[in-house]
């Protein structure tokens, strides 16, 4: 199967095996199904490196993206123009680091900047409650969701500056166990 | 501690009128003038500038935005005219190192460059001073002025290749593959890094070069991962179950999806362990069958006793032979052989059927651990305290769960969870009365209690009906009775067993609902260890009771073979009986709910109960494999089964559970159940009738000897007389397996490397209090150096 493919050369694969978290086999899969997104779009040679990047509402459509509260603030975050566009390359590395084998590291710096709604690489308060308004479909009453944030902050933040760095978030996260299970998504 | 950004701080003669305010002592007024400045900047940010932070934003993993000009442009507009000291403190924190990482492509590879640099340099565990996986200038030792962080984007990639090429080769890909930038920019160092390394040739490190040992283990781990990939590129089914999988977990979340792993990972063992006793036992003994005929005829009742026609086959113990199988001094009797026929190749059965069995318990046993050590590795944190909130607000969305009634689900079950803990916590401040805790404390006492008298009365139950069974079963043969009876006789008793275990959880959940524990995970270890406990005492009676070879048995053979017909059909009526449970508290269940009562609730998939029927099974597996061979082809075939029937039941009859359910720590919980009660069990049932138990005398490839461990004797004995040079095997046999000196030493050693690794994660805890205080502290001393700050340039103000 490595051998007949005509998509990308040797090359490319090895590189992109080397850099992602998947096998050459995954790679061409994730291929057509980016491809099946937009067929007219895509072509089926990327030998000669195509500028392709598919908009956001259709990296929105996907099954594994469709329902999920955070899927633009992933697809933002991913993509190299940060509005949701995504070439291929974004499109692996999305996948590539919502999969079972990425550290827990790599995973949590971008759990960080996805929960960053306003990108000033902190979680604000601000941020804090669009992320518990997400997660609760906005069924907690705006005290509740007050107190909540409250109580993160005073729970995470370790240098009292009343917002969550990167290294807040971290510290806190290697005391989830759970975090590396829940934070995959199967492709 | 820490060297301080060289500016220069004047300060105006008189300051005593300042001290009073500027005291550290002060510390409210600092946290609450800190808070105020982040109050202000991010108020004014909001009102004035949200502009060009969005466009700043916007560029934060493609383009460099080197960090003053960005901090000007954010601060100026808003706030320059009005306070000009405070534009320059607040540019100088804006650009502080803590700050920019994540900013800019920059910042990110200098961050690396300085972990490379460190990572080559450390050889075991960093020392205190070399602390940091942050970017804190004090923690860092890290000077403002001479920043590497400085230089443009090209040197500091060459520079980050620079220092990825002294790794090791796999060191190297792993920091390639966990850098946060993205692919384009990775693809770019790695064309870097394949352009630096052409000039070296194959030369690995021109400075610190690690033993050759080391290089040449990374060069193998390297090669080994490169045959795996293609390894997987052939196999057209790698992976295989991965869209059941993937459609389990999308519609039920990672909780259920954990018990369907876990009956992954048993199949894998099974397999393994089915493997090498069919390559190096049954295969062979099939090849060359003994020369006693089997006389029964096949009738369909065998697959549900295992008596009558598989008593004489392969699948049992009294099989196989005791003889050296294909024995070329036996080849005299047979006539004239052609000379050109291959050598004949003598195979000693009992031997190879003893080692046999025992790698592949020590195989298990070496997997299990692995398994429960990694796992044990991702769920236990060291210094782990209260953060529950902050926890499940960030992990607990399972990003998983694919389908949008499912996650509507999960939506709502956050907020009951959120509200939960918020009302756990404000009813922390208002605990019960004397009463009530006394009233608490006495329901969880009868509920035990009743657990317990439930639990001695099942395991009593099952000793009067065996007792009773053998004397049936006495009076059976003497009175020569009809077959159809005789088997009847045989399946009492695993029915009984088997319906003991599917009722008695469902009275354990009534019992919890009772009880009513406040936390649901303490309501699912109680319930586990309740299953547990009567479960593996039901075991250990019958393990006994096989012991004293008080089998009820089918006919006159050997006792072994009873044995394993016992527990084939355990392990058949096991699985009948959990399809039973499957349908009726299920599939009727749901039926019932819907139709009869039209309530839309549908029963919810009980992960405990099940994962517990899957640790019996394999115990029952693991028990009986020297006893009967191929029992792991049964359990093999009954997990297939079992994955398919469950899958299908769930998706068409059950609902996602409500509690919350931490899936890694339960997967560790699992394992540990599995290799400690279980596996441990099995293994000490098995090394006692190796060593202490006499085997029978008519049948079987332990034949006529004392113990089966005799058998190993015998071949030393054998090995010593036919090549006297080979006196370290005789050594070995003597001095390490029979000396018992030699076990004390290796369980000291054991006993005394657990307590090595507890002092050192005591020793973890204490640092981890340290740096915490330390953290907290350089927080304070930036608000104080700030507040400084700021008194100063408004006393310059007010001057001028």
């Amino acid at each position: 199967m490595g051998n007949k493919q005509t998509i990308f050369t040797p090359e490319q694969l090895d590189a992109y095996q080397d850099c992602t978290f998947f096998t050459r086999k995954e790679i061409l899969r994730l291929f057509y199904r980016y491809r099946d997104l937009a067929p007219q779009l895509v072509p089926l040679n990327y030998t000669d490196k195509p500028d392709v990047t598919l908009p956001y509402e259709l990296i929105g459509s996907m099954p594994e993206l469709k329902d999920n509260p955070f899927r633009q603030r992933i697809a933002e975050v991913f993509s190299e123009d940060g509005d949701g566009n995504m070439t291929l390359d974004d499109f692996l590395d999305m996948f590539s680091v919502l999969s079972e084998m990425a550290p827990r590291d790599l995973k949590a710096y971008y759990a960080f900047k996805i929960y960053d709604f306003n990108n000033d690489d902190y979680i604000c308060k601000s941020d804090l409650e669009k992320t518990v308004n997400k997660l609760t479909r906005n069924e907690l009453t705006p005290e509740e969701v007050r107190l909540v944030c409250e109580k993160v902050i005073y729970e995470a933040d370790l240098d009292n500056d009343g917002k969550l760095s990167l290294e807040d978030f971290q510290h806190m996260i290697i005391r989830a166990p759970d975090f590396l299970s829940t934070f995959h998504i199967r492709i | 501690m820490s060297q301080l950004p060289p500016f220069t701080l004047h300060v105006s003669e008189d300051t005593e009128s300042d001290n009073q305010e500027l005291s550290p002592d002060n510390e409210g007024a600092m946290h609450t003038s800190f808070r105020e400045l982040i109050q202000e900047q991010s108020s004014l940010a909001e009102a004035g500038t949200e502009l060009e932070l969005q466009e700043r934003g916007r560029g934060h993993p493609a383009h460099l935005a080197p960090p003053d000009a960005s901090a000007s442009a954010w601060l100026e507009p808003g706030q320059g005219e009005q306070h000009p000291g405070d534009s320059t403190t607040l540019r100088i924190l804006a650009s502080m190192p803590s700050r920019t990482i994540g900013r800019s492509r920059g910042a990110i590879i200098s961050q690396y460059y300085n972990r490379t640099e460190r990572l080559r340099r450390r050889r075991s565990r960093p020392s205190l001073q070399q602390l940091s996986r942050t970017a804190r200038p004090s923690l860092r030792q890290y000077d403002l002025e001479s920043d590497p962080a400085r230089a443009t984007l090209e040197d500091k990639r060459s520079l980050l290749a620079k220092e990825l090429l002294s790794l090791s080769p796999s060191r190297r890909s792993n920091m390639l593959l966990s850098l946060p930038l993205c692919l384009a920019e990775k693809r770019a160092l790695r064309r870097e890094l394949n352009e630096q390394r052409s000039p070296l040739g194959l030369r690995p490190h021109p400075t610190t070069a690690p033993s050759p040992c080391g290089w040449c283990k990374d060069y193998i781990t390297l090669g080994c991962r490169h045959l795996w990939y293609r390894l997987l590129a052939l196999l057209p089914a790698a992976q295989p179950w991965h869209y059941a999988l993937k459609q389990i977990g999308g519609r039920f979340g990672s909780s259920v999806l954990s018990y369907f792993v876990f009956l992954k990972t048993l199949l894998m063992f099974n397999i393994f362990s089915l493997l090498i006793l069919l390559v190096f036992v049954v295969a062979l003994q099939a090849a060359y069958p003994p020369a006693k005929a089997n006389q029964q005829p096949f009738t369909g009742f065998e697959l549900l006793t295992g008596a009558g026609y598989f008593t004489h086959s392969l699948l049992y113990y009294g099989y196989y032979s005791n003889i050296t199988l294909n024995d070329p001094s036996a080849s005299s009797l047979s006539g004239s052989v052609a000379p050109s026929a291959p050598p004949r190749l003598p195979y000693n059965m009992p031997l190879a059927y003893l080692f046999t069995v025992g790698v592949s318990f020590f195989a298990t046993c070496i997997l299990l651990v692995y398994s429960m050590y990694r796992s044990f590795g991702e769920s236990y944190r060291v210094g782990s305290s209260a953060g529950d909130l902050a926890i499940k607000v960030f992990c607990a969305w399972d990003f998983k769960v694919l389908q949008r009634r499912s996650v509507k689900l999960q939506c709502e079950n956050i907020c009951t969870q959120l509200k939960e803990l918020l009302a756990e916590r404000r009813s922390r401040s208002c605990p019960l009365s004397l009463w009530q805790r006394l009233g608490r404390v006495t329901v969880l006492l009868l509920a035990w209690i009743l657990s317990l008298g439930t639990v001695l009365g099942c395991v009593v139950a099952v000793h009067y009906l065996l007792e009773h069974m053998h004397a049936v079963q006495q009076e059976h043969r003497a009175l020569a009775g009809s077959s159809w009876q005789r088997e009847g006789i045989l399946l009492v008793l695993p029915l009984t067993v088997s319906l003991l275990n599917t009722l008695m959880p469902h009275l354990y959940n009534l019992l919890a609902i009772c009880e009513r524990q406040d936390s649901p995970a303490v309501e699912v270890y109680v319930a586990i260890c309740r299953n547990l406990l009567l479960k593996m005492l039901v075991l250990g009676l019958l393990c006994y009771h096989w012991l004293s070879r008080r089998v009820v048995c089918s006919d006159e053979e050997c006792w072994e073979t009873c044995v394993g017909q016992d527990l084939y059909r355990f392990m058949v009526m096991d699985f009948v009986f959990t399809l039973l449970d499957t349908i009726f508290g299920e599939l009727v269940f749901r039926l019932i709910s819907e139709k009869r009562l039209k309530r839309k609730q549908r029963p919810e998939f009980d992960i405990a109960r099940n994962v517990l029927e899957l640790i019996y099974g394999q115990t029952l597996t693991w028990l009986g494999v020297l006893f009967a061979p191929l029992l792991p082809a049964v359990q093999v075939l009954k997990l297939l089964l079992l994955f398919y029937i469950k899958k299908t039941s769930l998706m068409q009859n059950c609902q996602a559970p409500s509690k919350p359910w931490q899936a890694s720590r339960m997967s560790t919980v699992f394992i540990t159940l599995l290799c400690f009660p279980s596996f441990l069990g099995a293994a000490v049932f098995v090394s006692y009738i190796i060593w202490s138990v006499k085997p029978s005398e008519t049948c079987g490839p332990f034949q006529g000897l004392e113990t089966i461990y005799k058998s190993v004797n015998v071949w030393a004995k054998l090995m010593e007389k036919s090549s006297p040079n080979i006196t370290w095997l005789t050594w070995i046999h003597q001095y390490l397996l029979e000396n018992t000196f030699f076990l004390f030493f290796m369980s000291g050693v054991l006993l005394a490397m657990t307590y090595c690794n507890i002092q050192v994660v005591r020793g973890q805890q204490r640092i981890i209090c340290l740096l915490k205080e330390q953290i907290a502290k350089e927080g304070e001393d930036k608000i104080f150096l700030i507040q400084k700050l700021h008194a100063i340039y408004r006393q310059k103000e007010e001057r001028a």
